[in-house]
């Protein structure tokens, strides 16, 4: 769905400094190189299948559905890889062609951390060196992932520029790369950035709707009617839509953090609230000011807090074809906590915004019909958070 | 000739940087001033932006203070319409795509083009991306000044063959800011440059002193100074014009 220079429509593209050109091109002919190298494939495989725990289950949430009392509702298990959260695909993908690359160091942004986790998890299974960026704000919000990415071996290096928050951290890692290139992977987390990262994060995410598609075939013997997956960057759900955009009888819908509310400042929906710009490499909707300041985006999760969405997910809004909706903090706690109490599985805050709008959905759909949530990540790094957000003073 | 290219004409040219409106607009007018005074060739008016991803801790922090004080885009176009009546000599600006983008392409160019302005540097628009603004900078006689870096290599020869104004070569690795020592063998890739075009070239990135400036000058054809005169705006505050103008002076005297 690319074409020259890593276009989805109007978006995408290359707005990145001359000095990262060369380490852009030399990625992109790389992964073009080792895309289609089976010993490539084969290892990869390998590494999905003995390491991270793929293929993830494909869950029939029976007790769910049948408190909604509508459509057939499946939950895809990505809380369940290594490292508890989809990250790890796109990760073990990048390390891998990193490592091929002759590359020894990777070097990461991360929001709730899952990224930085997952980042320092390869790096400490391939003998690489890593420093992960994270936005000040989000090191005390997200305590327990930066010790973990310590613990790991990652350097972690908290941000203070900006909001001190994922963009900010985005934009160190990218500083961070201009001035060492040669030894040094930026392992960007999600499907955002300058080509190929678009493309790269994507395909190595698409495995999310390639088990579904198998899975659902296998227990349903059809196809389904809907997919919602979170959306903040957009790789869990670019990955979970990607198998099915050709589907055109499958809905995709991806769920934005609304934080307060969109008619609030207080908010990170890109999509119902942003416009087009050019930001952090690529062309996309983008939270801004009317002289094109980049806003402060707002959102009770971290992984979510990001003021622009993948030029993929723009392109698939521009065409029709997916429907980004939002979700707010409030209901995005509601459905973290019904769906630990109705199926023992506890999402992380993210995943949480699809839980909310499947929510919604389900009720007014007719029982034969199926929708998959994706739960991108697993919530126990969230308990302290939203414990504190009902009014419970824990720490962890 | 553009107007910028003329600004070389008189032997090695001194280039000033200032981020417009850190402290304020009338600050930054008067520093203008004290630097054409004492002998700038060009000036590159810098409008802010809230996430410069290209500028190290110094310069992110006068885009900082400029927008908490409140400075737009169309403040700083009024500011540069003011100053074009005492300025004579070239001026460029340096901002980030998403400013001329967001502001409609059309009407932030063809406004450069009525107030003065005879360059546009986006240190996030390599040559791949540079169509989004180039016919229209084409159309309103605006100079889309190409950057070239320390990693460039194969690429000097194709960016250099279609540039304008003048070639901003980045002297090192990394992002703006002051360094004790620059490393890159540039002179080797200003000679790939001149074999490629007449367009004169600038060093920046790390140049702060007037050493540092005459071996800049020595190997190209000017040197861009940003982060230096923007300590002395943090230090100085409203003071920093006349503190700006003995800095060029000795800059420039160092170039010559």
């Amino acid at each position: 769905m690319t074409n020259q220079n890593g276009r989805f429509g109007i978006h995408g593209g290359q707005y990145i400094p001359e000095t990262l050109m060369n380490a852009v091109i030399e990625l992109e002919e790389a992964y073009e190189h080792y895309k289609n190298d089976p010993e490539f494939n084969r290892e990869l495989t390998e590494l999905f299948n003995e390491y991270a725990g793929r293929p993830s289950r494909l869950y029939y949430a029976e007790k769910m559905t049948k408190d909604l009392g509508g459509a057939k509702i499946y939950l895809k298990r990505e809380d369940l890889n290594h490292t508890g959260a989809h990250k790890i695909n796109n990760v073990l993908g990048q390390a891998l062609l990193a490592k091929k690359m002759g590359k020894t160091r990777l070097i990461a942004e991360t929001g709730a951390g899952q990224h930085g986790v997952a980042t320092a998890t390869a790096a400490a299974l391939m003998g690489m060196e890593c420093v992960v960026f994270m936005g000040e704000e989000d090191t005390k919000r997200q305590a327990l992932n930066v010790y973990r990415m310590r613990l790991l071996g990652a350097e972690v290096i908290p941000v203070t520029t900006g909001t001190a928050t994922l963009k900010d951290a985005v934009s160190e890692a990218m500083r961070e790369w201009t001035s060492r290139i040669d030894d040094t992977h930026y392992c960007l987390g999600s499907v955002m950035g300058p080509h190929p990262f678009p493309t790269i994060v994507r395909d190595f995410q698409a495995v999310i709707s390639k088990e579904i598609k198998e899975q659902m075939l296998e227990k349903e013997g059809r196809l389904l009617d809907a997919v919602i997956a979170c959306v903040g960057g957009g790789s869990n759900a670019i990955g979970t839509f990607y198998n099915f955009i050709e589907d055109k009888e499958v809905q995709l819908i991806g769920c934005e953090a609304a934080g307060r509310g969109i008619d609030t400042f207080e908010t990170a929906a890109t999509v119902n609230t942003g416009r087009v710009g050019i930001f952090h490499g690529m062309k996309s909707y983008f939270c801004q000011d009317e002289y094109g300041q980049i806003a402060p985006v707002y959102s009770i999760s971290a992984g979510l807090d990001y003021p622009g969405i993948g030029p993929e997910h723009a392109h698939l809004h521009d065409m029709g074809r997916a429907s980004y909706v939002p979700v707010t903090d409030d209901e995005a706690v509601e459905a973290f906590e019904y769906l630990a109490k109705t199926e023992g599985i506890i999402p992380a805050i993210e995943s949480a915004h699809a839980v909310a709008y499947a929510k919604k959905l389900a009720p007014t759909m007719d029982k034969d019909k199926i929708i998959v949530i994706t739960i991108s990540g697993r919530g126990d790094k969230d308990c302290a958070a939203i414990a504190r957000y009902r009014g419970e003073d824990i720490h962890e | 000739m553009s107007k910028i290219r003329e600004a070389f004409q008189k032997g090695k040219a001194f280039i000033p940087f200032i981020t417009c409106g850190d402290p304020d607009l009338d600050t930054t007018k008067e520093a203008v001033k004290a630097m054409v005074a004492n002998g700038a060739d060009l000036v590159e008016l810098g409008i802010p932006f809230s996430d410069p991803t290209a500028e190290g801790p110094v310069i992110q922090g006068a885009n900082l203070r400029a927008l908490q004080g409140g400075v737009t885009t169309d403040k700083v176009f009024d500011m540069v319409r003011d100053l074009r009546k005492e300025v004579t000599v070239p001026m460029v600006f340096m901002t980030y795509a998403n400013v001329v983008f967001s502001y409609g392409a059309e009407r932030f160019i063809s406004t450069c083009q009525e107030i003065g302005i005879d360059g546009l540097i986006l240190p996030d628009l390599p040559f791949e991306e540079k169509e989004e603004f180039q016919p229209l900078c084409t159309r309103y006689g605006v100079d889309l000044i190409s950057l070239i870096a320390p990693t460039s290599e194969n690429r000097i020869a194709m960016i250099a063959k279609e540039a304008e104004g003048f070639i901003y070569l980045v002297s090192s690795l990394g992002v703006t800011g002051t360094r004790s020592e620059i490393k890159t063998d540039l002179a080797s890739i200003v000679e790939v440059i001149r074999e490629n075009t007449d367009v004169p070239c600038a060093i920046g990135f790390g140049i702060s002193n007037p050493e540092q400036a005459g071996k800049m000058a020595a190997i190209s054809d000017g040197a861009i100074v940003g982060s230096a005169i923007i300590k002395l705006l943090a230090k100085h505050g409203k003071e920093a014009p006349q503190y700006i103008g003995e800095f060029v002076k000795a800059m420039k005297a160092a170039m010559e």
